[in-house]
């Protein structure tokens, strides 16, 4: 580890001042936010960050809320806990998608650690990119190589993959953020904006080391999720053990069943996207037909048609489509 | 000494009685002091840096920069560290070490994760970041980490026979009814939650090594010879141990590195192993290929019974894993013929794993029966009991206490076994998931080596038992104590154990699950001795009422000093004691072993059988183990208590055998590349079946008279098989390659191969 200095803020205006100096907000950037710490930290110890200024936004008042809006909205502050998230009466009565996400999640204790905006920004667990010992890696090192491709890469991603990189987006919270639609609210060095979650997480391609579109200065100080009309919801992670544990697949829906149609259709997937991936294939083989299995599996085939599997990891393509069928299956049914 | 017919001892109140353990309270309040908490004025920090290759030599480095960064104060390499030497060949429990080559001994790097250089500094911070600011260059050679190992070359050219009688290619020829299969199993890692550690203390030419040992006295003996200092200038520690698995039996090289270091400096050095390192250089169980082959004929009688297996190695040091160690007495069968062979790869020494040899051996052996079984549509319950040993066919020895078929039945009714539709995926839970029930036998070795035991009764009015023995987190203060209660009546309370320290008399290791077996003789009679020495005092004391009596006249009974028989006029010891002035007295038991004793009138061994229930849910490929029914044959339990608890732990590391652990190389860089507790999956919690333990109670009186054996193992053998067997059950899906996999069940029902 580095030495790095630690300067504690009181205002989202402080923070973005400090953070303004980052020549990047991606891979390398000088200056990071910490709030639970649970991914940064782990991965400072094994020296993939390596932040010369660590600013501490858990002091910022009103960070830590979630709140109804006029409009119906919800706004959930950056600094909310998982758990608290996970509990909250507003997620659980009208977004338990992502109540589901959140405990299918790592632990307890890190539940109770990690904030919302920490979780929008978390890291892939590719064992290459956490190990200094091997120099390729386009993520940590751009233009280095990848060495996942021809390496160990079972619960590696088979969709949003390019030949520069095949890291799995590790949240379950941001699959169930993607079906809901939520909306990221940033304050940056040019003032406020608003990221939809769809256009929040870039693709490697050829630029494996940008991850999202956040830029010098810029803090994510809540996430709003729209209004919903009554829908079914629901999260299912299939993965190697029953707890703690990431998803080698999972899948996130949000629908209505109206007159024996479904309508109002949204699915994505986790464990298997380079980012956590809707799937408009589905929803659009899905979007006003009657519930089954033909009508599942058709989905199922379409969103996964693009897979780019490599050797140890191409059994996540008929284990996402019985993920996306079960999910289907009992969601409508529910 | 003389080997003496034990006293059977039938009735206690102590021994048998479920006893929480007495070092519990230490533990639960965070003031058991382990390895690394221990700390001394001066202390620096050690951290070792590892090679990124696999094999070649190393052809330069440079540590001019990290000797500069802050609080640095060696760097040492092959060419500073100072003497270190190999050891004599090993004799009994006394140098024994799986790694034989000292660390920094040359140039030559033979694994990824080798050992090529140490940094202290006065942090550990410090020294890590020196360690990294390290620069290695490396003259790569080819290496070799594959776990393909049946069918590559040995290293003896040749396979070696273990076991051996009647003609087995022959039977196997001839028999109508045949299996022949190869199950293979990966590099398991040993994932204590203490990671190993070293805090060595220099003084005056005297070492004082605080270790995470399962076994102090052979540790002091390797670090001295290592070192090149006499035994007695070593001093080995380790009060309390967070597991060990096996592999903390044996010193490994951050051992040498700390000690030398220590010694180099003229100051105390810490150093803990890395989560990564302890997938390198501290031992793991090999990879193993394993070919069983069965006859039989029609009405399932075992006819030839081959089992052929290969273990990786490392480059220089021959660890055989003895996965045949029970083939040649398990069932009855007039032709058996087993062999070993080793294979070197580019990885660090393996070690014992938790049942070493059996644990996988029976994997094979199990599913083999198993699949047998269906093949002659035979229950594979059944077709154990038919193949039942009236005595060990592979030494002609009676065995000294079976009861395998009792063990079977039991388990079969407590399972609900007659239930069972053999039909694959015929079975379904209430909730309509699909069941599969699978049942394995199993068995590991009993026996007793050599220990010694002194027991103090003093003054204050307690007893102060001592032994070189160590408890690595089973429960071995709890029972030393129960012994000695039994032998002076004396509360638990008033008992001190004191153990974990090559000073006191020498112990066995905590390995083989003997070490309680091993003690119970020498610490019965070093109670005896004590209390004979007691009334001796009481005869010859003025003022005490006993004085001029003979010590016939005289017994100690629940730490009274009384005449025989008489309830009333009992003296409590410690009276006795301060009426003398004598501070305490004492006595010492010796014991020899029986381990490797070519003289034994007895098969020793312990028996079990494993029943398992999955649950699968073909819908979304997840298979969950709901059910383990155990039932042990393991002599008597010192303390059913912490013995329950040995069953329940192994249950679940078979469920992390069977279903999640893989070490896995990266065979480019010849790594492990999951070498985090985050990659490297075991089962937690949400994965642990109901589990239903059982122990058959047959004292084992030609073991020790209390009749114990030892329960540290045989919870783990057999259960993958019976895991793997129930799998079969529910999907028809016969995995012959451990772990597990979602993916191996997604395939079409049919044979995986590896």
């Amino acid at each position: 580890m580095i030495d790095f200095e630690l300067t504690r803020v009181g205002t989202p205006d402080a923070a973005v001042q400090i953070a303004a100096a980052t020549p990047t907000a991606q891979q390398g950037a000088t200056v990071r936010f910490i709030a639970g710490g649970t991914n940064l930290i782990d991965y400072m110890k094994l020296d993939v960050e390596t932040p010369q200024h660590l600013v501490d936004i858990n002091r910022i008042p009103d960070l830590a809320k979630v709140e109804k809006q006029p409009d119906g909205s919800l706004k959930i502050g950056a600094l909310v806990r998982n758990s608290d998230l996970a509990q909250a009466p507003e997620v659980l009565a009208e977004y338990p998608v992502l109540s589901q996400a959140l405990l299918s999640g790592a632990s307890a204790q890190l539940r109770n650690k990690a904030t919302t905006s920490g979780n929008l920004l978390q890291r892939t667990r590719c064992p290459y990119f956490r190990d200094l010992a091997y120099a390729e890696c386009n993520k940590r090192t751009p233009g280095s190589g990848c060495a996942a491709i021809g390496g160990y890469h079972r619960n590696h991603a088979i969709l949003g993959v390019s030949d520069q990189c095949i890291a799995t987006h590790a949240s379950d919270m941001d699959v169930a953020l993607m079906v809901l639609d939520a909306v990221i609210h940033v304050q940056g060095i040019k003032g406020n904006r608003t990221i939809p979650i769809g256009e929040f997480y870039k693709l490697p391609g050829t630029t494996p080391h940008i991850e999202n579109a956040l830029e010098p200065g810029d803090l994510i100080t809540h996430v709003t999720l729209p209004a919903l009309p009554e829908t079914k919801q629901i999260y299912l992670k299939l993965r190697d053990r029953a707890s703690y544990e990431f998803a080698l697949a999972s899948a996130a829906i949000v629908m209505q069943v109206q007159g024996g149609r479904l309508r109002h259709v949204r699915v994505a997937m986790g464990g298997v996207g380079t980012r956590p991936w809707r799937m408009p294939e589905a929803e659009h083989a899905l979007e006003g037909q009657a519930p089954g299995e033909g009508v599942f599996r058709a989905a199922a085939d379409a969103a996964l048609k693009t897979a780019r599997p490599h050797t140890d990891n191409a059994f996540k393509i008929p284990l996402a489509k019985l993920c996306m069928i079960r999910a289907l299956t009992t969601v409508t049914n529910a | 000494m003389e080997q003496q017919t034990p006293q059977p001892i039938t009735e206690s109140k102590i021994v048998g009685v479920p006893t929480p353990r007495i070092d519990g309270p230490l533990k639960t309040t965070g003031t058991a002091m382990y390895s690394s908490d221990h700390h001394f004025p001066g202390l620096v920090y050690a951290w070792p840096v590892t090679a990124t290759i696999a094999s070649g030599t190393i052809s330069g480095i440079d540590s001019s920069s990290a000797e500069k960064m802050p609080g640095v104060l060696a760097i040492y390499t092959h060419k500073n560290i100072g003497p270190l030497y190999r050891t004599p060949p090993s004799a009994g429990f006394s140098m024994i070490l799986d790694e034989r080559r000292p660390p920094l001994e040359d140039e030559i790097v033979r694994y990824y994760g080798q050992y090529v250089a140490v940094a202290i500094a006065h942090t550990v911070e410090q020294a890590r970041a020196a360690a990294e600011a390290v620069k290695v260059t490396y003259n790569k050679t080819p290496h070799d980490t594959s776990d393909k190992l049946l069918d590559t070359p040995t290293i003896a050219g040749k396979l070696k026979e273990v076991t051996k009688r009647g003609d087995t290619a022959a039977a196997l020829a001839g028999a109508a009814y045949k299996h022949d299969a190869v199950y293979s199993t990966p590099t398991e890692t040993h994932n204590p939650i203490e990671l190993h550690a070293s805090v060595a203390v220099y003084k005056d030419g005297k070492f004082t090594l605080y270790e995470t040992s399962q076994a102090v006295v052979n540790h002091r003996d390797v670090m001295a010879a290592m070192l090149g200092v006499p035994p007695e200038n070593v001093q080995v520690i380790t009060r309390f141990l967070g597991s060990g698995f096996g592999g903390k039996l044996w010193p490994w090289p951050h051992a040498l590195l700390a000690a030398a270091s220590a010694r180099n400096l003229n100051r105390p050095v810490k150093l803990v192993v890395g989560r990564s390192m302890m997938f390198q250089s501290v031992g793991h169980r090999p990879a193993i290929d394993q070919r069983v082959q069965l006859a039989a004929d029609k009405s399932g009688k075992l006819l030839a019974i081959q089992h052929d297996y290969v273990n990786h190695t490392s480059m220089l040091d021959d660890y055989d894993e003895g996965c045949a160690e029970s083939t040649g007495f398990m069932y009855s069968c007039p032709n058996v013929l087993a062999t070993s062979g080793l294979v070197r790869r580019n990885v660090g020494t393996p070690t014992s794993m938790r049942g070493p040899g059996a644990v996988p051996g029976l994997y094979a052996l199990e599913s083999a029966m198993d699949e047998l079984a269906t093949k002659l549509n035979i229950d594979p319950v059944q077709l154990r009991l038919l193949n039942e040993p009236e005595k060990d066919e592979s030494t002609g020895q009676p065995f000294s206490s079976r009861h395998l078929k009792e063990c079977l039945t039991v388990g079969a009714e407590k399972f609900g076994w007659a239930k069972r539709n053999p039909a694959v995926g015929s079975m379904k839970d209430a909730e309509g998931r699909t069941l599969g029930w699978g049942v394995a036998a199993c068995t590991w070795i009993a026996t007793r080596t050599d220990a010694e035991v002194n027991v103090e009764l003093r003054q204050d009015g307690a007893a102060r038992v001592a032994c070189g023995t160590q408890d690595i987190g089973t429960g071995t203060y709890t029972a030393v104590a129960q012994m000695v209660a039994h032998e002076t009546g004396l509360p638990l309370q008033r008992i001190d154990v004191v153990i974990g320290d090559s000073g006191l008399p020498p112990g066995p290791i905590s390995g083989g699950s003997w070490a309680t077996a091993s003690v119970v003789p020498a610490a019965l009679q070093a109670a005896q001795q004590a209390r004979k020495q007691l009334l001796s005092l009481s005869t010859k004391t003025d003022g005490c009422p006993f004085k001029d009596k003979s010590v016939d006249e005289l017994e100690f009974v629940d730490g009274v000093v009384r005449i025989k028989g008489q309830s009333s006029g009992g003296v409590p010891f410690a009276e006795i004691l301060k009426t003398a002035n004598v501070r305490s007295v004492s006595g010492t038991g010796k014991s020899t072993g029986l381990f490797g004793d070519p003289n034994q009138k007895f098969s020793f061994h312990s028996f079990g059988a494993q029943f398992a229930e999955v649950t699968w849910q073909p819908e979304i490929a997840r298979l969950h183990v709901s059910r383990v029914v155990t039932v042990i044959d393991a002599g008597r339990m010192i303390n059913p208590r912490a013995a329950r608890n040995q069953i329940e732990g192994a249950v679940v590391m078979g469920v992390g055998m069977a279903m999640l652990e893989a070490t896995e190389y990266d065979h480019r860089s010849g790594g492990p590349i999951n070498a985090s507790l985050a990659d490297y999956i075991v089962a937690v919690n949400a994965d642990c079946p109901n589990i239903d333990v059982t122990f058959l109670d047959y004292p084992d009186f030609n073991l020790n008279p209390l009749g114990a054996r030892g329960v540290g193992e045989i919870g783990l053998a057999g259960i993958a098989a019976a895991i793997t067997n129930a799998v079969h059950h529910a999907t028809g899906i016969r995995v012959r390659n451990l772990p597990v996999r979602i993916e191996d069940l997604l395939v079409a029902p049919g044979n995986k191969t590896s």
